[in-house]
């Protein structure tokens, strides 16, 4: 039927742009066409069969480079999600459950933490701890907590509320199994859609850091910095510079995709054309 | 003449489906014909289709004849907007089932109402001041000043509901459409608006369509009835006819279930005293 | 409403106050001592203790706190541990940057986004209005970096109209100049913004266009423009202010980075570069400067939404859920 077929349209298709991304990822750890250290190729080189997207200022192969840009994409959006999630459905959890004083003091924190930019916050880790791949992964790791937390507050509020948790203890389970049996079930695939959009923003964040210097050292591989490095002789080699940005653009328009695709599946309802 | 003709009345969606399905039916000044049915009989959309306003997906065809019983009657059904502006309020208007979002939450209540004394009374300054509290007055607001100074969701439902009211009579209509008015409000309550309407009607000499789910209030306030199903009239006739002697089963089964319940609104002994 | 005020205003000056608070433990919770950026390797311990002196961080924590606060409230901001010069002045000069580059995409933005979310709501089933949906979908999507740097291959490089980067080193004393050297910042961190904010005016406006109030109010008489302008405007724009201080917040941080990628001398390009060399007096000041425009916004966004919508929804309007 017409209205089925439409569903699925955005998650194939985000999940072709992602796989496409997460593939060359994956590849990237067992073979690259050059090794990352490989400047033998001439200075800015063109397009050619033996690099498929030139080479960049030090000789080195762009694909292989982006290919690690991939790896490090990818790397930093499943883990900052990861802490992100852990960290903010514990703490929605805990918030959710809370009443009164308690309860609003942890929202005025998540929505002080969601205020403040995740950039920002990123850059005052980074300048703590210095610059790293974890300081990113972590900083942003918090910043995606932060949201995620609100939303579980929210959620687990509502299921909270239902008449089924009520009869549930009044038949004696505990919370603990009220949590796992009934609570968890109910959000997960409401929390999933905003994994899914928060992984493409994670990947932005840390392009971004990289590409102003506060990201990874060199020789850092990052999309953000390859494009930082590429802007400075962009006229001689745009592709070094469009390369790069547009795996990014791709990779959170998957994401994206895939959260809507996810959204539709999961609560048809919510699908007021966004 | 008639204010309202219907001839062969038709409402589609874009994909074909029949909302509502060729009927037919017309009211006489003074008349006060009740459309019953349940949810997707089509009973509202027949409502919005006779003041022009079914929503942009669905398409209405057939002959529907709207005018104030003195002059030409308009064809509503393809007029333009801007002739269709001109009979909406003025020969008739329409109160919806929902007061609370069918007020417009960021405006005062007195505000909203010196749209149509304004626009149909030609009033201003000072004497649209009066106007305004004496129409809320007429609904049988209490402290019409207070409530005129208010915004919608600082009042009650019944208060909304009359102020509702108060709008679609500040036009001076022929004909008064009720859809749904008490469904949303508590019993209590509901009792004092069919009064309201009841009176109302009765003193300026209005015709009244009033539309609802329940034959039990539909009997208190009309003469004549249209039962709907399905998007098409099952049965027509005048009231006492049709809880006497019920001809389609479908009717049967609401008589018999509206009779089950009528130890509060007595209708055995209306019908009969009739 | 004179109350409420008094109130907000009281509020205003506490959450500063907590701010400061919170920005002077923050940065006393970093590892290392901030003394340490003025030393190298292998420093004597008297040479230690006179950084340290000059730092303050020898005094008790108590004194510092003191001598924080009496010197964010002169504005004080300290001395730069790189270049030895005072903080204050120096982010006093990147302002003039910074400022006109954040208020001018921000309002341009505006100006785009608003008649353009509302075009794609009201005429969304025509093929432009589903173009301009699938743009603004795509526009959340691009690092704001990469856009400047598109733009600058296009507009500085290719074809050579505006500059490719820098400010006059005269600052505003040459106009015209600075305002060229503006265009393309401007330009970059507008097309990004006016992508999300796209987003919000046309869900904003969707909702009024499906809501029963407008219904109303044709049933009453008025025309479609009518109704819209009476009722769907101030319903449209109080969901759309909620979010305009979050939207500006979004917009200094794209300044931030579209500092660098053309070369500006404003204060994000100055916070990169301090955060660099672990230059802490300027990150504290810079830090605090942001927070206070922060606080001091969000309190009129606050104030603006309660003119227009009297229910006082106090919630930062529910995004990314």
């Amino acid at each position: 039927m017409n209205t089925k077929k439409q569903r699925s349209l955005p998650l194939i298709v985000g999940c072709t742009l992602v796989g496409f991304i997460v593939l060359m990822a994956l590849l990237s750890i067992f073979w690259t066409p050059y090794s990352v250290g490989d400047m033998s190729g001439s200075r800015l080189g063109p397009l050619s069969s033996h690099h498929w997207l030139g080479t960049d200022k030090l000789g080195r192969d762009l694909l292989s480079r982006v290919m690690i840009g991939a790896r490090i994409a990818i790397t930093v959006g499943f883990g900052a999600v990861f802490i992100g999630a852990v960290l903010g459905v514990t703490l929605g959890l805990i918030a959710g459950f809370a009443q009164r004083w308690v309860d609003e003091s942890f929202s005025a924190m998540f929505d002080i933490l969601i205020a403040f930019p995740t950039l920002l916050l990123a850059m005052l880790i980074v300048a703590a701890r210095g610059a790293s791949l974890t300081s990113a992964i972590v900083a942003i790791g918090i910043g995606i907590s932060a949201i995620v937390a609100r939303l579980t507050r929210l959620l687990v509020k509502r299921v909270l509320a239902k008449d089924f948790i009520t009869a549930s203890r009044a038949s004696g389970t505990s919370w603990a199994r009220i949590i796992f049996i009934h609570v968890l079930p109910n959000i997960w695939t409401t929390l999933i859609v905003t994994f899914a959009l928060q992984f493409g923003f994670a990947g932005l964040t840390e392009a971004s850091l990289s590409y102003l210097g506060l990201g990874a050292p060199p020789p850092n591989a990052s999309w953000g910095s390859l494009l930082q490095e590429a802007q400075a002789t962009v006229l001689i080699s745009p592709v070094a510079a469009i390369a790069p940005g547009l795996l990014l653009v791709c990779l959170v328009i998957g994401m994206n995709l895939i959260a809507d695709g996810l959204r539709d599946i999961a609560d048809p309802t919510l699908r007021r054309s966004r | 003449m008639k204010i309202v003709d219907v001839q062969d009345l038709t409402v589609q969606t874009s994909e074909a489906s029949k909302v509502v399905n060729g009927i037919s039916f017309s009211i006489e000044p003074g008349e006060r014909l009740g459309l019953i049915g349940e949810s997707g009989s089509g009973k509202s959309m027949t409502a919005l289709a006779v003041m022009g306003l079914l929503p942009a997906e669905l398409k209405a065809s057939g002959n529907l004849l709207l005018g104030n019983g003195k002059d030409a009657p308009m064809q509503v059904i393809g007029a333009s907007e801007k002739s269709l502006n001109e009979i909406r309020g003025s020969v008739a208007s329409i109160v919806f089932q929902e007061p609370l979002t069918a007020l417009d939450p960021l405006m005062k209540i007195g505000r909203q109402l010196s749209e149509p004394l304004r626009r149909w009374q030609g009033l201003k300054g000072d004497a649209l001041q009066e106007a305004i509290i004496s129409a809320l007055a007429e609904v049988r607001i209490r402290k019409p000043e207070r409530i005129a100074g208010s915004y919608p969701y600082e009042i009650s439902g019944g208060e909304r509901q009359r102020a509702a009211i108060a709008m679609a009579l500040a036009c001076e209509p022929s004909l008064l459409i009720a859809d749904e008015p008490t469904t949303a409000l508590d019993v209590t309550v509901q009792a004092e608006i069919l009064d309201l309407l009841d009176a109302v009607v009765a003193e300026r000499g209005m015709s009244l369509l009033f539309i609802s789910h329940d034959l039990a209030v539909v009997s208190r306030i009309t003469d004549h009835v249209l039962v709907m199903k399905d998007g098409s009239v099952v049965e027509s006739g005048s009231l006492r006819n049709i809880l006497h002697s019920p001809n389609h089963p479908y009717t049967r089964d609401l008589v018999s279930s509206a009779k089950e319940l009528d130890d509060a609104l007595d209708i055995a002994k209306k019908s009969g005293g009739n | 409403m004179l109350k409420y005020l008094t109130r907000r205003i009281i509020v205003l000056l506490i959450s500063l106050f907590a701010a400061s608070s919170s920005l002077f433990i923050l940065l006393r919770l970093l590892p290392g001592d901030p003394a340490n950026a003025l030393l190298t390797v292998g420093a004597t311990p008297q040479q230690v203790a006179a950084a340290r002196h000059t730092v303050g961080s020898d005094l008790p924590l108590f004194e510092q706190y003191f001598h924080w606060l009496r010197d964010l409230s002169t504005f004080h901001f300290g001395t730069s541990l790189i270049g030895n010069v005072p903080v204050g002045p120096e982010i006093n000069s990147r302002l003039s940057v910074t400022v006109p580059l954040t208020l001018i995409s921000f309002f341009v933005t505006i100006t785009i986004a608003v008649p353009l979310g509302f075009i794609a709501a009201y005429k969304g089933k025509t093929w432009y209005g589903t173009i301009l949906n699938s743009i603004s979908q795509l526009g959340i999507a691009i690092p704001v970096f990469w856009v400047g740097v598109i733009l600058i291959l296009i507009f500085a490089l290719r074809f050579m109209i505006f500059p490719a980067g820098g400010f006059p080193p005269t600052g505003w004393n040459d106009p015209g100049q600075a305002v060229r050297a503006l265009v393309l910042p401007v330009s970059t961190i507008t097309l990004v913004m006016s992508a999300s904010l796209t987003r919000y005016v046309r869900s904003a406006t969707l909702d009024v266009l499906n809501s029963d109030y407008l219904r109303t109010s044709r049933s009453l008489g008025s025309s479609f423009m009518q109704a819209m302008w009476r009722h769907g405007i101030r319903n449209a724009a109080s969901p759309v202010i909620s979010i305009l201080g979050m939207e500006l917040a979004t917009t200094f941080i794209g300044a931030v980075v579209v500092e660098s990628v053309f070369a500006l001398p404003g204060l994000g390009s100055l916070l990169v570069q301090a955060i660099g060399q672990r230059d802490y007096p300027i990150i504290q000041g810079i830090l605090f400067v942001s927070t206070m425009a922060v606080l001091v916004i969000g309190f009129l966004v606050d104030l603006a939404q309660r003119l227009i919508d009297p229910r006082m929804s106090k919630s930062l309007a529910g995004q990314n859920a």
